[in-house]
């Protein structure tokens, strides 16, 4: 049971369903997103396995508390396979006086930190999983399961004692760890990153997240919807209108309403303003990190020039309060998206000159190349997605696979690299900007005027939905179950870095402690994000 | 090699003057909100749009106290929007920056109308009930001291204390050609034992209240805390729950507050530059010029 590889069978769920020889009862569709089966405990990881030999992706495994409604817990494995649009989402009952379900996480390491999580939110014990430790809540922690529906979100804990993680120890001669963080010394996140090194090769690298966990899931259930918004925006800092519209969408699936076409485009514009203000800086950033850091001050100034537009469109900088359920919070005048255009033509002649720039140094690409490889092999068992998927043969893109906003109207390549290096995913991004810049060049030419905003039903309760988008780190979730009074019962996030940290203990095997800058900065992955 | 020379000739100087030359900030930047408390009728509207809870009501015994807590704001400006009255506005104000936690919250006092409206206001309380203590002689002459010592050339080390990374984007940015913080002598260092601030982003979650605590006992004397953005002074929108502990003056002393979700890179200048004496606090319930009818 690994990951599919190599050429997929041109398959719908719906044949997959009829041949895996898997019975699965209650299958409904949804919406034209979603379709919900429900499995027995038992055939839990047959079925897993079938789907997998089938081609399809297990994406991501969560749970919720229905104990209130007299269902104990459900878990759910979201699939998706390469021809179909839709996602499946397998629900799993597990009831309370035996709360355990079988791990698949052996199998599919891409579920690893995923099922951990569910033990430490929920109490729920993976069965069988290769390393059972903790992952969301530190070592030091009391035994509490805070998503659970009997647990108070404003519990005030007693002062943690002891350690916040045990490291696996570094033995052996001449072998020493470096232990980093979580302080770091750059004006970044916080974690810690535990290596142990021979010389100046990396052996491995332990990596403890979560010092960024702020409760954000269960605060999402204390919130009305219309104010939920800004704690999804609040998600991961650089993903404000990522996060904010996957958020968004699944209130609108929830609702069954349909955006204005109006506002798909400008989502879709402000989505790829997001992508071009960080792929830009992250550029920079990588030649910094090898010592090139005239191109970082030029690419930080191009950066400034998007920052700008984001302003001038959304009156915030990082695009703070500008997606609401429904579309836009505020129109844009005709003035305002004339200076987008122009400000985005002198970016692409300066893009174009500071990319000019990058690739005449010699010495950049000789750090760059074969740094940090990520094999294609490891980046398909892992699931890694987005940007670092891409550059090591994961050829996924949300916009194009599940198209969402006006993703559908644009013609754009999905830049795809089988080498998985720094210099790679510092390639894709660069690929990715130049389709940035078409796509919000193709919205514009179209942007007719309409109405930005659909009006917003009160909230149904009891409705699931999710909510995809490809953040310009990857595949972000968002997955909903409405409760009463405009609020909801669960917010299920799945950022992806949650995927693509342990990329980066692959990656940085065997490389120099100072390339760990650099390869790390070529991930870029959100602590926050994972954290939640 | 000539081409970079080349290409730096011709993209010229592009620092900003701020603060010797006044902030240019676009037409559309939400800014801090200005409450006409004289004109406002009925809070409730705000009250019920502010996604952290920035406006509050208590009523009691025919009266109602509006508080705004500026600490808590997001300036997502949905009180503004709700409110329709004209005495909520969103204005261009970004210099936000406060030395006592006390200074971001203002509480109006009304009697309250048999309608749920507001009267004539009664009173415009600023600070918090417990703080707002105005320095004591000693500790004025004291932070003349740390001033004297550390204004001129500062090193800064900044603290992630369970931020969503939004503040660190707008810090970071402080680095580039446009802001260029060292025009100022003032730059970032990788170790807290080489900094005479500490500029720390929150909300200050469980797993980071210890790191946060030793970096400030590593940080020698004098030393300067600036707390940053809403969830740094007060939680923010996470608030206070069972893996936060709220702002950073839970855990270590705070000298400077800077609101903002994230502060603006020239309102991050303003508060750290307040926090050496090299600028003033402003008023943050002044009425505004652009307030002003035309």
């Amino acid at each position: 049971m690994t990951q599919p590889s190599g050429p997929i069978p041109a398959r719908n769920f719906d044949e997959i369903r009829a041949s895996c020889g898997i019975v699965f009862t209650d299958w409904s569709e949804a919406n034209d997103a979603e379709i919900y089966a429900g499995i027995d405990i038992s055939d839990l990881r047959p079925m897993v396995a079938r789907l997998v030999e089938n081609g399809c992706r297990l994406a991501s495994v969560f749970a919720e508390d229905r104990t209130t409604a007299g269902s104990g817990f459900l878990l759910y494995h979201v699939f998706e396979s390469l021809n179909d649009r839709r996602y499946l989402l397998v629900r799993t009952s597990i009831p309370v006086d035996t709360p355990a379900f079988p791990s698949v996480a052996a199998e599919i390491p891409a579920v690893n930190w995923q099922e951990r999580e569910i033990h430490d939110w929920f109490g729920l014990v993976a069965e069988g999983h290769p390393n059972p430790r903790r992952v969301a809540l530190h070592d030091n922690w009391p035994e509490i399961h805070p998503l659970r529906k009997d647990f108070p979100i404003d519990t005030v804990l007693p002062p943690f004692e002891g350690e916040q993680h045990l490291y696996r120890p570094t033995l052996g001669e001449g072998v020493f760890q470096i232990p980093v963080g979580p302080v770091h010394a750059g004006i970044i996140e916080p974690g810690h990153f535990n290596f142990a090194v021979a010389g100046e090769p990396i052996l491995y690298l332990q990596l403890r997240m979560f010092y960024t966990h702020k409760g954000t899931e269960k605060q999402f259930e204390q919130l009305p919807v219309n104010r939920a918004v800004y704690l999804a925006e609040s998600i991961s800092g650089d993903s404000s209108v990522s996060h904010g519209t996957a958020f968004c969408q699944a209130i609108e699936r929830a609702s069954g309403i349909e955006i204005p076409a109006r506002a798909k485009r400008m989502r879709t514009i402000l989505l790829e303003l997001e992508r071009l203000y960080n792929h830009v800086g992250d550029i920079g950033a990588i030649a910094n990190d090898v010592g090139f850091a005239v191109a970082n001050y030029h690419a930080s100034r191009l950066r400034e020039f998007i920052l700008a537009v984001n302003e001038e469109l959304s009156g915030s900088r990082l695009l703070r309060g500008v997606v609401c359920p429904g579309g836009l919070r505020h129109d844009w005048e005709q003035q305002q998206t004339d200076h987008c255009g122009a400000a985005l033509n002198r970016f692409e002649l300066e893009f174009a000159e500071l990319m000019r720039m990058i690739d005449a140094s010699d010495s950049t690409r000789d750090r760059l190349e074969r740094t940090g490889i990520l094999h294609p092999d490891k980046a398909r068992d892992l699931g890694i997605v987005g940007v670092a998927g891409r550059a090591s043969g994961v050829d996924r893109d949300l916009r194009r696979d599940h198209p969402y906003a006006a993703y559908d109207e644009v013609s754009f390549q999905v830049p795809v690299y089988l080498e998985g290096d720094v210099l790679r995913r510092m390639r894709v991004r660069v690929d990715e900007v130049w389709q940035s810049l078409g796509i919000i060049e193709q919205i514009l030419a179209t942007l007719a005027p309409g109405s930005h905003r659909a009006a917003v039903p009160p909230l149904p309760p009891n409705c699931v939905a999710l909510g995809t988008v490809e953040g310009w780190r990857g595949e972000i979730m968002h997955w909903i179950r409405t409760g009463s009074q405009g609020r909801l019962e669960r917010c299920k996030i799945k950022d992806p870095s949650l995927n693509n940290w342990p990329a980066l203990v692959e990656a940085v095997e065997g490389n120099i402690v100072p390339d760990f800058p650099v390869i790390n900065k070529s991930f870029n992955l959100s602590y926050s994000g994972t954290d939640r | 090699m000539l081409n970079m020379f080349r290409k730096a000739a011709q993209t010229r100087l592009v620092t900003i003057g701020y603060p010797q030359t006044p902030a240019r900030v676009p037409e559309n930047f939400r800014g801090a909100p200005y409450f006409d408390f004289s004109a406002w009728r009925d809070a409730r509207p705000a009250v019920e749009a502010c996604p952290t809870g920035a406006i509050a009501i208590r009523e009691s015994e025919g009266r109602r106290w509006v508080t705004v807590d500026y600490g808590l704001c997001i300036y997502c400006g949905q009180c503004a929007e709700a409110d329709g009255s004209g005495a909520v506005q969103i204005t261009q104000n970004f210099e936000l920056a406060v030395r006592e936690r006390g200074d971001l919250i203002v509480t109006a006092e009304y009697p309250l109308e048999t309608d749920g409206s507001q009267g004539e206001l009664a009173g415009l309380h600023n600070g918090s009930p417990s703080g707002g203590d105005p320095l004591e002689p000693l500790e004025r002459k004291i932070q003349q001291r740390i001033h004297k010592v550390l204004g001129r050339s500062l090193s800064i080390r900044e603290v992630d204390a369970g931020s969503c990374n939004g503040c660190e984007i707008e810090i970071g940015a402080l680095n580039n050609p446009v802001y260029d913080l060292e025009r100022l002598g003032i730059h970032f260092v990788a170790s807290p034992r080489h900094a005479d601030m500490l500029l720390v982003t929150g909300p200050v979650t469980r797993n980071m209240e210890l790191a946060l605590l030793k970096t400030y006992r590593a940080t020698p004397d004098p030393k300067i805390v600036v707390a940053v953005g809403a969830c740094g002074i007060s939680g923010g929108i996470f608030g206070r729950n069972y893996a936060t502990v709220g702002g950073v003056d839970s855990v270590i002393p705070v000298d400077v507050f800077i609101p903002g979700c994230p502060p603006r890179p020239h309102a991050l200048l303003h508060g750290i530059l307040l926090a050496l004496g090299r600028m003033e606090q402003r008023i943050l319930t002044a009425r505004p010029a652009s307030a002003d009818p035309a």
